[in-house]
């Protein structure tokens, strides 16, 4: 069995202190392994996008430990300095509203975090292009975000996520502004992509009709996590 | 990849259309320190063009472009007859104002006496005075041309040649007549009274044979400040090299313009200042998502500092280059001479420049503090 590309253990975090003090994780662990698509879920105000937060380095926990990719990068304290460098390396970011650069067009938009990365352009762009083409929307490369369709705005939203070859994929309900048909487009990316790059994707969603898509449903609630649901087979 | 160039580019009609706003700002700028630069020119001007190297004005008093100086007219002949001068000429200074085609003309007056220091420098048309009575030689300026005629007080004189960019401190065209006219010229706008009095004393009330300064200049190696001090000595009589009189013109005569100018040159400076920040501050928090996304993904703070910091530059740059060439093209059109240097155009650019980065500061500031999770938030 591979190692976790996810390690979390015994992570709490909390907002305030004395009365107006709010727990929005307790003591909360969590591995997903490589090549899987797990669904966290609960209720508004569960801890979901906090425990998203402190994944992706945003967000330093109070206490427990953490490992992305086998490196120890949180224990009580951040271990890393350059974070932002950690999450250009090993994680890629997907949003609800694709959150794509207005000012640049879609090739742009998935060359920048390579070019962020170090790497030159002809580089970022070849490998951007790349990308465009294994999401099969290699002709919109020169469309700006504007003239885009939420299911292709979300498409290359997650080419950028891909650029530097993460071994995480974070989703911020990727799924919330699609409709069905390309919700599940979407979904079956995701899936291509933990399956043929042995990426771990860890998705917040409110989205039932997409459910049955993951390997293990995580449910929060106020700051726990309760035991995993396997879904698919 | 330059994220501020296709931000810019993104939105382009918007950033040039405040690039213009700002070009007119800055370039009303530079057009002020233009003019101040023209003043000193114009009014260091006639002062240098009559290459004396001391001018021997009334007592007490720091010279015709100063306050009035009225001297004796045999003043010169007792002048000239000291050691170490090569020349001496008297001049009187006078401002007219005189109706030419159905316009009134304000010119200084300048009478100097025929091959003496004083008299018109370089004629760049035409020819020097030639007679004793009834020659102009005036300033481009004034709008006169060659072989017209003007009248001026009583008498009518007849252009006979033409200067170039030689004006008084307030921006009148100078225009060259003999001194013979010039006295006659001041007695015929002094009052009536005063001159019913000098024709009935025949001129004994001294209004008639006075000028305002005698110009000196002196042989190689005598010394200017000494041979002041000397005349200096005479009571009724005071002596300014020419560097104390160009200290006079600058300090005395453009000294409150130059206050004004520099006045209004630093507030357009901190309106720009407070425009560029406001204007780098709107397109920051415009873009409050996109840099929560880019911090997000991992950019680096001197990205996100370079994006907002390289627009505020392109924008002073941009800014700075449009009223620059905007006064260029204008700049014959002004009512006032305007001298445009290059250290002085180098100086305010810098100045730009160290303006956009302050006033980025705000952005800045506003965008490293932006929460990347805030990029998660819908």
């Amino acid at each position: 069995m591979d190692q976790p590309v996810v390690e979390i253990r015994a992570i709490s975090k909390h907002f305030g202190e004395g009365p107006t003090r709010v727990d929005a994780l307790r003591e909360v662990s969590l591995s997903v392994d490589p090549g899987t698509v797990v669904g966290l879920r609960g209720p508004s105000g569960s801890g979901k996008s906090t425990l998203l937060n402190v994944i992706g380095c945003i967000l330093e926990p109070n206490s427990g430990t953490m490992r992305l990719n086998g490196e120890l990068v949180y224990d009580g304290k951040w271990l890393r300095r350059d974070l932002r460098a950690l999450r250009l390396e090993k994680i890629g970011f997907i949003f609800q509203a694709h959150n794509l650069l207005p000012f640049l067009n879609a090739w742009e938009n998935v060359a920048v975090a390579r070019i962020l990365a170090g790497a030159p352009l002809a580089q970022a762009r070849g490998r951007a292009l790349d990308l465009l083409s294994y999401f099969g929307i290699e002709r919109r490369k020169d469309a700006m975000p504007g003239q885009l369709s939420g299911g292709e705005a979300q498409r290359i939203a997650i080419a950028r996520a891909l650029a530097n070859d993460p071994r995480i994929i974070l989703a911020d309900e990727p799924t919330a502004a699609l409709d069905s048909e390309r919700a599940a487009t979407v979904m079956d990316l995701l899936r291509r992509v933990a399956t043929e790059r042995q990426t771990a994707v860890i998705v917040v969603t409110h989205d039932e009709k997409i459910f049955d898509r993951f390997d293990h449903i995580f449910s929060l609630r106020d700051g726990r996590l309760e035991a995993p649901s396997r879904i698919a087979a | 990849m330059n994220l501020a160039l296709k931000d810019i580019r993104h939105n382009l009609g918007r950033f040039l259309l405040t690039c213009l706003g700002l070009s007119l700002l800055l370039g009303i700028v530079l057009a002020m320190v233009g003019i101040y630069r023209g003043l000193i020119v114009e009014s260091l001007g006639l002062a240098r063009a009559a290459q004396a190297q001391v001018w021997v004005v009334e007592g007490g008093t720091r010279g015709p472009f100063a306050e009035a100086s009225r001297l004796p007219g045999d003043t010169r002949e007792a002048i000239v007859a000291q050691w170490g001068v090569a020349a001496a000429g008297a001049v009187a200074y006078q401002n007219v104002e005189a109706l030419h085609r159905g316009e009134i003309k304000r010119l200084l007056v300048v009478g100097a006496e025929i091959g003496r220091p004083g008299e018109a420098p370089a004629v760049v048309a035409g020819r020097p005075i030639l007679r004793s009575r009834y020659e102009a030689i005036a300033d481009r300026r004034a709008g006169l041309a060659l072989g017209e005629r003007i009248r001026l007080a009583r008498d009518t004189f007849t252009v006979v040649g033409l200067t170039e960019n030689l004006v008084a401190s307030g921006g009148d065209p100078v225009v060259f007549i003999t001194l013979r006219d010039a006295q006659k010229l001041q007695f015929d706008l002094t009052p009536a009274a005063a001159r019913r009095e000098a024709a009935r004393t025949g001129g004994a009330a001294g209004t008639l044979d006075t000028v305002n300064a005698v110009l000196v200049r002196l042989l190689p190696g005598a010394d200017a400040k000494q041979f002041a001090l000397g005349i200096a000595r005479w009571k009724h009589l005071a002596a300014l090299t020419h560097e104390e009189q160009e200290t006079v013109l600058s300090r005395s005569v453009v000294e409150r313009a130059r206050r004004q100018i520099g006045l209004f040159t630093g507030l357009l400076l901190i309106v720009s200042a407070v425009i560029i920040g406001l204007i780098i501050f709107t397109m920051t928090v415009d873009k409050k998502k996109s840099i929560a996304t880019l911090k997000l993904i991992g950019a680096p703070d001197r990205r996100i500092v370079g994006l907002i910091v390289q627009q505020a530059l392109a924008m002073g740059l941009i800014s700075f280059l449009a009223g620059a060439a905007l006064i260029h093209a204008a700049q014959g059109y002004f009512p006032r001479r305007l001298v445009l240097e290059a250290p002085d155009a180098a100086l305010l650019f810098g100045i730009v420049l160290i303006v956009c980065l302050m006033a980025s500061g705000l952005g800045v500031r506003t965008a490293l503090k932006i929460d990347p999770a805030s990029a998660l938030a819908g």
